[in-house]
């Protein structure tokens, strides 16, 4: 045969017809929406099989960490609340056993360790910081958390709101940090702390938080709520 | 002269019989991963545009994760959230559909006996006829280069699950990620991955189009005659 050039232009032309008509309203249909959300929760169920609690997230040398780290929210740092360390208290709920706010100075005087880790956004950007504070571990056991509960969930100053399986709380590498860069938490950046979670995406490191509870009832999270995915572990 | 007289009439029943056959699983694996990778291709430039790698966007409207504007609406959310849940929810079908592709090619011998045997020289050959539009075609037939375009589709839909485990669990799957370079050398890799694929689509599709009868085959299954044209057309 020859190829005929003509029959190629003309099948190509209603080809790209083809993909314009199916357009994009096919997502906002209810029961594609369904579909899509009962494929999320099987991800959610095959990715707390994939964790790992022992394995660790790849760590970096100290040089490797950016001083000047991206701020990201959906609102400006000039928007970010400020807290005073007189005023803020740390309010505990749910399935914990001693259940006393926290003071600042009571938080900062937790022993504390360094990670030079590296934050990956679900936009797919990345970037390595140094943080310190305390492994969440060690805080439950202060607070006599019920560690056999599913799920952690945290409130935060700037009506965010997240939560997180207990195993990836109580890894080693789930900490609550109080610095970054080696220099107290900035404001913008979650002051007084920051949940910082190298095993899980960025919009799972709730920043300003202002209570923690446990609960056997998955809480919600501000970007879930939008059509995230709950475990977004990595 | 009744020696003649057979083998001409052998040549023109041979001629006749061309014949193109697809198995029911090839035809349904096909498809699938048709679909699923439609899917993964709109809903990854979507994605791809909340944080490009390159100074250029895709056009929104051939993106696959819903009006942005209803996103942003009532989610505050520029769209991706769809997006990744299209890309999250193909993957798997794309996975399984490639690997039952994979392992039917391999285990009734399509793959050994129609896409091999195959090499450079026959490529080339092959190419520069195709190049110059004077390649022959034969149903139930392939020729060198689409023995190569199929082995490395093949080899491309690997490599995109592969580098797309070490983007979707860098931590769990590391050190996977240092085979692309890190973690944004998979995400390089996984977009040159995609462009090879919308490179083998063109060229597969165009060719669909010149030859509609390999598209019949791929629906019902089997398809006699000529490439082109009807079955009593002479062949030089």
């Amino acid at each position: 045969m020859s190829l005929d050039r003509r029959a190629l232009l003309r099948g190509g032309m209603s080809l790209g017809a083809l993909t314009l008509l199916t357009g994009c309203d096919l997502s906002d249909n209810d029961a594609v929406q369904g579909l899509l959300a009962r494929f999320s929760a099987w991800n959610d169920r095959v990715q707390a099989a994939l964790f790992n609690p022992n394995k660790l997230a790849p760590t970096f040398a100290d040089s490797a960490a950016v001083k000047d780290f991206r701020y990201n929210a959906w609102y400006g740092p000039e928007n970010a609340p400020a807290l005073s360390a007189a005023d803020y208290r740390l309010n505990l709920a749910g399935l914990i056993a001693n259940k006393k706010p926290w003071t600042v100075d009571q938080l900062y005087a937790l022993p504390q360790e360094s990670q030079v880790t590296r934050h990956v956004c679900v936009e797919g950007w990345s970037m390595i910081g140094k943080w310190t504070g305390a492994p969440l571990r060690t805080f439950f056991e202060r607070i006599g958390a019920d560690t056999t509960a599913r799920y952690v969930g945290f409130e935060c100053a700037d009506g965010y709101y997240e939560s997180m399986d207990m195993a990836t709380a109580l890894h080693p590498q789930t900490i609550m940090a109080f610095k970054l860069s080696d220099e107290i938490l900035p404001r913008k950046y979650g002051y007084p702390f920051k949940i910082r979670v190298p095993t899980k995406l960025g919009f799972k490191n709730p920043k300003f938080v202002t209570t923690i509870f446990v609960t056997n009832q998955r809480p919600h999270g501000f970007w879930t709520d939008r059509g995230y995915n709950w475990y977004s572990g990595i | 002269m009744s020696d003649t007289t057979e083998t001409d009439v052998v040549v023109v029943e041979a001629a006749e019989l061309e014949v193109l056959e697809h198995a029911w699983p090839v035809r349904l694996t096909h498809w699938v991963m048709a679909a699923s990778i439609i899917i993964m291709i709109g809903s990854g430039w979507r994605i791809y545009n909340a944080s490009p790698i390159f100074p250029f966007s895709f056009p929104v409207p051939i993106t696959l994760g819903g009006d942005v504007d209803v996103a942003l609406t009532w989610h505050n959310d520029p769209g991706v959230a769809s997006a990744i849940q299209w890309h999250f929810a193909a993957m798997w079908l794309l996975a399984v559909s490639y690997l039952l592709f994979v392992l039917w090619g391999a285990l009734s011998g399509h793959f050994w006996r129609d896409f091999l045997p195959v090499g450079p020289a026959s490529f080339l050959r092959d190419f520069i006829a195709a190049a110059r539009f004077k390649l022959e075609h034969h149903l139930g037939e392939y020729n060198a280069v689409q023995k190569v375009f199929y082995w490395g589709a093949l080899a491309l839909v690997l490599l995109m699950l592969v580098s797309g485990v070490a983007i979707w669990k860098p931590v769990q799957s590391y050190p996977l990620e240092l085979l692309f370079g890190g973690f944004q050398g998979a995400r390089i890799v996984h977009f040159l991955g995609m462009a090879g694929i919308c490179g083998f689509i063109v060229v597969h599709v165009a060719l669909v189009v010149l030859v509609p009868k390999t598209f019949v085959a791929m629906v019902v299954g089997r398809v006699t005659g000529h490439a082109h044209g009807s079955s009593t057309e002479h062949r030089p």
